[in-house]
């Protein structure tokens, strides 16, 4: 799924990573809890998390995920995005509530991690 | 080999995970295997989490090698009283601003555990833990 069909599909808004439309990612994981992300295996996912602070851009950096999509029309700051921009890390941000997110992204193809 | 050291500040939420950063940038230079990285970082990055939601600050020490990666955290306390229970996933002592930066949900000893290949922690009440953590670059 590109983050271009993302952004489509849940009306989001490309915070950082706007020259990086054409990405496309298979995987995504639902968590507010930063300690269970770091248990993935997997890499080069979606992160759909309602939790915004630096935490969630430094997990994402140990973990080597690649996008984060913020849920519930959270605020990035601008600390967040420089880390985001340090470690090439795409952030979107839509207004739906993760239960809705989650769904719609499933429905369209996106696949879980397990 | 080579030897470096961070500082960590108690409450410093901020600046939690620069530490970890650091790490990895030097261990992505000496192209050091991607998954072997991961692992080190993650551990890293959950106990220097820990030091700054739980301990009154410490330091990281980083030694490195061509076969291996040593990292220990020494804190200033408080201490952990049961290190066996601290073990256990989803026992936690956090408070609410730990649960706030999404974490303290008792996962971090066992993430770190899961991702390095020895550990050793050493703890006195009121004196201070010490995490030391090996990660095999070719096991």
């Amino acid at each position: 799924m590109k983050i271009t069909d993302i952004v489509k599909i849940l009306d989001a808004q490309v915070i950082v990573g706007r020259e990086d439309m054409d990405y496309s990612i298979d995987h995504g994981f639902a968590s507010d809890l930063m300690s269970d992300v770091l248990t993935l295996e997997e890499e080069h996912l979606i992160l759909i998390t309602g939790l915004c602070n630096n935490q969630t851009i430094r997990t994402a950096e140990m973990a080597n995920i690649s996008v984060i999509l913020f849920v519930r029309n959270k605020q990035v700051s601008e600390d967040m995005i420089e880390l985001a921009l340090e470690n090439d890390i795409i952030i979107l941000s839509c207004k739906y509530s993760m239960f809705r997110t989650v769904g719609l992204l499933y429905e369209n193809g996106l696949v879980p991690v397990y | 080999m080579m030897h470096t050291e961070f500082i960590v500040v108690e409450g410093d939420f901020a600046n939690a995970g620069k530490a970890s950063s650091e790490i990895k940038k030097t261990l992505k230079q000496l192209n050091i295997d991607n998954q072997k990285i991961k692992k080190i970082v993650v551990a890293v990055y959950e106990a220097e989490v820990n030091a700054i939601a739980h301990a009154y600050g410490g330091t990281i020490f980083v030694d490195l090698d061509e076969e291996k990666i040593c990292v220990l955290i020494k804190d200033k306390g408080p201490g952990i009283p049961d290190i066996a229970r601290a073990m256990e996933k989803g026992y936690s002592t956090a408070s609410a601003k730990v649960r706030e930066m999404g974490f303290g949900a008792g996962m971090g000893l066992p993430n770190i555990k899961n991702n390095v290949d020895e550990l050793d922690i050493q703890s006195e009440v009121g004196v201070g833990t010490e995490i030391k953590m090996i990660v095999n670059f070719n096991s």
